[in-house]
């Protein structure tokens, strides 16, 4: 059985409700967190991810002026200097299924629809935490790796093509990010 | 595979596509604990604190229908706009995310119903205003009257009949339009009461 150090880790929760806010921050306190910052809009969230580093941003959608979506969009910038790594909790009460798919688009790790529920969230964590899937860059995606499962059965065709050309190793973004502050 | 050196990234290069694997600096707060002397239990202790809050959920709860209510007003007063849309789409949908979390399921199910007119309609200036006034003083009445032990059921059957109503009329204003079709019709994923 697994268990997460939660104090050793650093949350930003984004979301404009107050109310959301003191639930989230009273769950994730009672887990074990100790540092847990808060954001009321995205472009706040945005800065307070630069400035603090946090291992896991949990950020509702509907926000007014800039939404969860489109901070999801800037978190997963590739050349960003903050780390575009970090696991992303889209935590909202949009429960159709499209959602999901455009929330995955957008670099989304988990989708966790409310109402909230300690079980519910303590899951997403522990996933995000013991199985990080490798990110995914294309053209037009960056992002956690879309395809949680491998299908046996699949014959479609296969959309990424290509044999394996090199393997590089680069220094981590995430060290990058974490020094320059 | 080159194996992963802790602080880097590895990138393995396809024709369409890179796959990186990033480091995770999160592996290390995990712990393994033998489940015979795991007698910590993480979400036990978050539900209780939740509990302990309760006590605050009802006026929360009364500030949020309060809020929808005053963004009624003002489309009521200035008509449908960009900005009256949102707001009054932003606190049903707070409604509907909150409301089953502070113990008020039926508003929530009430303001999800609104969430869907406002959504799918083609034209919200066309909504029967009734319709709308109806589901606000639904969430009104239901967070108000919550005291009273027969109001659970009631709240539960003004929620679905609203509900239905509601979806009666998307269904016939969209009969032209598939996507929003597709979307009034498909399940939900929220997670089940």
């Amino acid at each position: 059985m697994y268990r997460i150090d939660f104090n050793k880790l650093r949350f930003l929760i984004c979301d404009d409700n107050p109310h959301m806010r003191r639930i989230l921050r009273t769950l994730l306190h009672s887990f074990g967190a100790r540092e847990v910052y808060e954001a009321e809009d995205g472009a706040t969230a945005l800065e307070m991810y630069t400035h603090y580093v946090p291992d896991i941003v949990i950020t509702d959608w509907s926000m007014p002026i800039f939404d969860g979506l489109e901070l999801a969009q800037m978190i997963r910038q590739p050349e960003s200097n903050a780390n575009p790594y970090a696991p992303i909790i889209m935590l909202t009460a949009h429960s159709e299924k499209r959602r999901v798919t455009v929330a995955r688009d957008a670099g989304v790790t988990e989708f966790l629809a409310k109402p909230i529920s300690a079980k519910g969230l303590y899951q997403r964590i522990l996933n995000v935490v013991a199985n990080p899937r490798p990110f995914i860059k294309t053209k037009t995606y960056f992002g956690p790796d879309r395809r949680r499962n491998t299908s046996a059965t699949y014959i479609g065709p296969e959309r990424r093509v290509g044999g394996e050309m090199e393997v590089m190793q680069q220094p981590s973004l995430l060290d990058k990010a974490r020094s320059s502050i | 595979m080159a194996k992963e050196k802790p602080g880097t990234l590895e990138i393995k290069t396809f024709a369409t596509h890179h796959v990186i694997t990033p480091p995770n600096p999160l592996r290390k707060v995990l712990r393994r604990i033998p489940p015979d002397i795991d007698h910590d239990d993480p979400v036990a202790r978050a539900e209780q604190a939740l509990a302990d809050l309760s006590g605050e959920f009802k006026q929360w709860m009364t500030i949020e229908a309060d809020r929808l209510s005053a963004a009624h007003a003002i489309v009521l007063r200035h008509g449908f706009s960009h900005e009256t849309r949102e707001e009054l789409f932003r606190a049903a949908h707070d409604i509907k995310g909150d409301a089953a979390t502070f113990g008020f399921p039926s508003a929530g199910a009430a303001a999800e119903s609104l969430c869907r007119i406002i959504e799918h309609a083609p034209e919200l200036d066309q909504v029967p205003p009734e319709l709308i006034t109806h589901h606000i003083n639904a969430i009104q009445a239901i967070v108000r009257e919550r005291t009273k032990l027969d109001t659970a059921v009631m709240a539960s059957a003004l929620s679905r009949q609203l509900r239905g109503i509601a979806d009666e009329f998307l269904l016939k204003v969209n009969r032209d339009r598939p996507e929003h079709l597709e979307a009034i019709l498909a399940p939900s994923i929220a997670p089940a009461e």
